[in-house]
């Protein structure tokens, strides 16, 4: 019994707290308490992981992280934090300077928005849309806009480029996204993410989680949102719009101070937002892997899925070379997007063969559909190899 | 209820003025972008949310992009041509959509009002995927043609003819 | 109440502003986005009759707005490749400037 009370801790908190009000205003201060809620935790998790990056990064190289600020440098955070606050804000000359200003509130705002119907565990979404899905796409459709708004205000040759390469990259990887993510609508039959989750209530034998990535189709629509994530939020190996020995900082090189910091911040809330939506869509969110750890609170399974899958982006980060712009483009339109489809088809396939009288039962379902997807990867990988004669050295 | 409708108007139509009459197309085009997210917020005031949904990502998240990278390459923020007589003066499209406007609005509050007010319906996505797949799959069909041609023929145009041309320096 | 006139008359306010928009200006990126004004004040238009019209169940007019956004897209996609290529060749955006194919003035 303590441990749904412990489930429910923060519904039952906000309850209380908004219930101190009028009934005329409960409304609007149930809303304020969520976003403040959601911005506050978001935020200190930025300042979490800004950590956990530098010194995950700094181990796989083979050094120290930051160590000075604090015991084993905790308080780096604070002292990053200060010095983005005082750091001098210039604007160049010929900058937009309307535009130059808005680029990164946009940014940081549309991105924010996304949060709002990811269910962050049991009765916990902030919103729970109909269209949630959709919702959540289109708040990621403004800050492509804000990219370009940066790029351009600042007038200058290398954030234009950098902006340039930014949004094609954005739309080029937000079709395996919307496809990957369209592949479990569906199966859960609802656009809304709480009903998603809640589709993958329930466990097989027993024992195994009825999760979507346990599925062929799931696992490898995990994969291809995972891959594309990657790329959305401009992260290694897929930034060369912000990549420091190529393009100094994209579309952000002429920010300083708290603008910059307010592009960093947009940059991990979107990582975080994907995060979610990826371990809602596909890891089955707040609900727990094996049937006897449910009195785990369900928020704290969610915050492990999220924070397990941000650790394999820095440790993604720390591991692979940077893709180069063109290889990137070949990568979404001639890999990712037919794989995206197929993996529909699988779907497809999948949902309604349930009702068949397949031999061998579903297991046999599993290994076809799984056979099928390793057969298009290999074919999508091994078709656009071919151009590529081994590599001749000419020593002159 | 009617503040609501008023609060979201106002911006949507004030950045379509703007959008309309500024010099900078790329102040146009980001106004263009305001106005589509105006228009999303109405379609969601009036029920209809994936519709609203919809509009974002398509408008903003699609077209407007395209309108800012037309305005790039066609190096729309240079300074602008030499002015010289137009070939029609301005007063006389701004007196067109004056009169049009004029003729609609006359319309609209002369007409008697046979609608009755209805209770609030709220869009299910649902129904919106029912209906594509039974009553009107063949629309559904003809739009993916649709797309199909547009994909294929917009790139075409857009693609550099590389014979003949010559090979220019970039200014 | 009803706000359906209310509605509509935004609806045509927005459109008579993308028409002066296209009848107005010289650029031809401008006047596209005029265009877009106009197919978004007819989408807008629609709604509001599939809501507070009668039988909503039907949702014509939510289908009728979401093909029409989807060819206001593929319009716009083509509208701008055209104006691409168009500035390639004549090195201008400018339609009073495009008009090899005019007569003699009138």
């Amino acid at each position: 019994m303590m441990f749904a009370d412990a489930d429910q801790f923060f519904v039952r908190l906000k309850a209380t707290w908004v219930a101190l009000f009028p009934g005329q205003m409960q409304a609007l201060v149930s809303v304020t308490t969520n976003a403040v809620a959601i911005v506050v935790t978001f935020a200190l998790l930025f300042a979490v992981t800004t950590l956990l990056e530098r010194k995950g990064l700094g181990r796989m190289q083979n050094r120290y992280g930051p160590n000075r600020v604090g015991p084993w440098g905790l308080l780096q955070p604070l002292a990053d934090g200060l010095k983005m606050l005082i750091k001098e804000d210039i604007v160049p000359t010929g900058a937009d300077r309307v535009v130059h200003f808005l680029a990164p509130v946009t940014l940081v705002l549309c991105v924010i928005l996304g949060f709002a119907v990811i269910p962050m565990g049991h009765n916990m979404a902030a919103t729970d849309l109909d269209a949630g899905l959709v919702f959540f796409f289109a708040a990621g459709a403004g800050s492509e806009v804000a990219v370009f708004m940066a790029g351009w205000a600042s007038r200058s040759k290398y954030p234009l480029l950098g902006a340039m390469r930014a949004i094609a990259q954005v739309i080029s990887y937000e079709m395996p996204l919307v496809l990957s993510a369209v592949a479990v609508v569906m199966l859960a039959g609802t656009l809304s993410l709480v009903g998603i989750v809640q589709s993958q209530e329930g466990y097989h034998w027993g024992w195994l989680a009825r999760w979507h990535v346990f599925t062929p189709w799931g696992l490898a629509g995990f994969l291809l949102f995972f891959t594309a994530a990657l790329a959305e939020s401009n992260r290694s190996p897929f930034d060369i719009p912000e990549g420091e020995s190529e393009i100094i900082a994209g579309h952000m090189v002429e920010y300083s101070g708290f603008k910059y910091a307010l592009f960093f911040l947009g940059e991990y809330l979107g990582l975080f937002a994907l995060a979610g939506l990826g371990s809602t869509l596909f890891l089955g969110g707040y609900l727990p892997p094996l049937a006897f750890l449910n009195w785990v609170p369900s928020w704290i399974w969610f915050l492990f899925k999220l924070m397990m899958l941000v650790s394999v982006f820095i440790w993604l980060r720390g591991t692979m070379p940077r893709l180069r712009a063109d290889q990137l483009m070949e990568f979404a339109w001639k890999f990712l997007l037919p794989m995206s489809l197929f993996n529909l088809v699988i779907a497809g396939a999948w949902k309604f063969s349930r009702t068949w009288s397949v031999p061998g039962g579903n297991l046999s379902r599993w290994l076809m559909g799984a056979a099928l997807l390793a057969l298009a990867y290999l074919a999508l990988s091994r078709l656009f190899q071919a151009r590529h004669k081994p590599r001749v050295y000419r020593y002159v | 209820m009617t503040l609501m409708l008023f609060l979201l108007a106002v911006p949507t139509l004030a950045a379509a003025l703007a959008a309309m009459c500024l010099r900078n197309l790329v102040h146009a085009a980001l106004c263009a972008a305001i106005c589509f997210t105006g228009v999303a917020a109405l379609f969601v005031y009036l029920g209809a949310e994936f519709m609203g949904f919809a509009q974002v990502i398509i408008y903003v998240g699609a077209i407007a992009i395209l309108l800012l990278f037309a305005v790039l390459l066609t190096r729309g923020f240079e300074t602008l041509s030499p002015l010289r007589a137009r070939q029609v003066p301005w007063p006389v499209g701004v007196m067109a959509a004056l009169i049009t406007l004029a003729v609609m609005t006359i319309s609209v509050v002369s007409s008697p009002s046979l609608l009755r007010p209805r209770t609030a319906m709220v869009l299910r996505t649902r129904q919106v995927g029912d209906r594509l797949m039974t009553d009107y799959v063949l629309p559904m069909e003809a739009i993916g043609l649709l797309m199909t041609a547009v994909l294929i023929g917009a790139a075409v145009l857009a693609l550099r003819d590389s014979n003949g041309a010559k090979r220019r320096r970039v200014p | 109440m009803n706000p359906l006139p209310t509605v509509v008359l935004l609806s045509c306010l927005l459109f008579a502003i993308g028409l002066g928009g296209v009848l107005t200006r010289r650029n031809a990126i401008v006047v596209l986005i005029g265009i877009e004004f106009m197919l978004n004040a007819a989408n807008l238009n629609f709604i509001a009759f599939w809501r507070y019209g009668p039988e909503p169940e039907a949702l014509r007019g939510v289908m009728f707005a979401l093909f029409s956004i989807a060819v206001a897209a593929a319009e716009a996609a083509v509208g701008l490749a055209i104006v691409l290529a168009i500035y390639r060749h004549w090195r201008t955006a400018d339609l009073d400037d495009v008009d090899e194919l005019r007569g003699d003035r009138l």
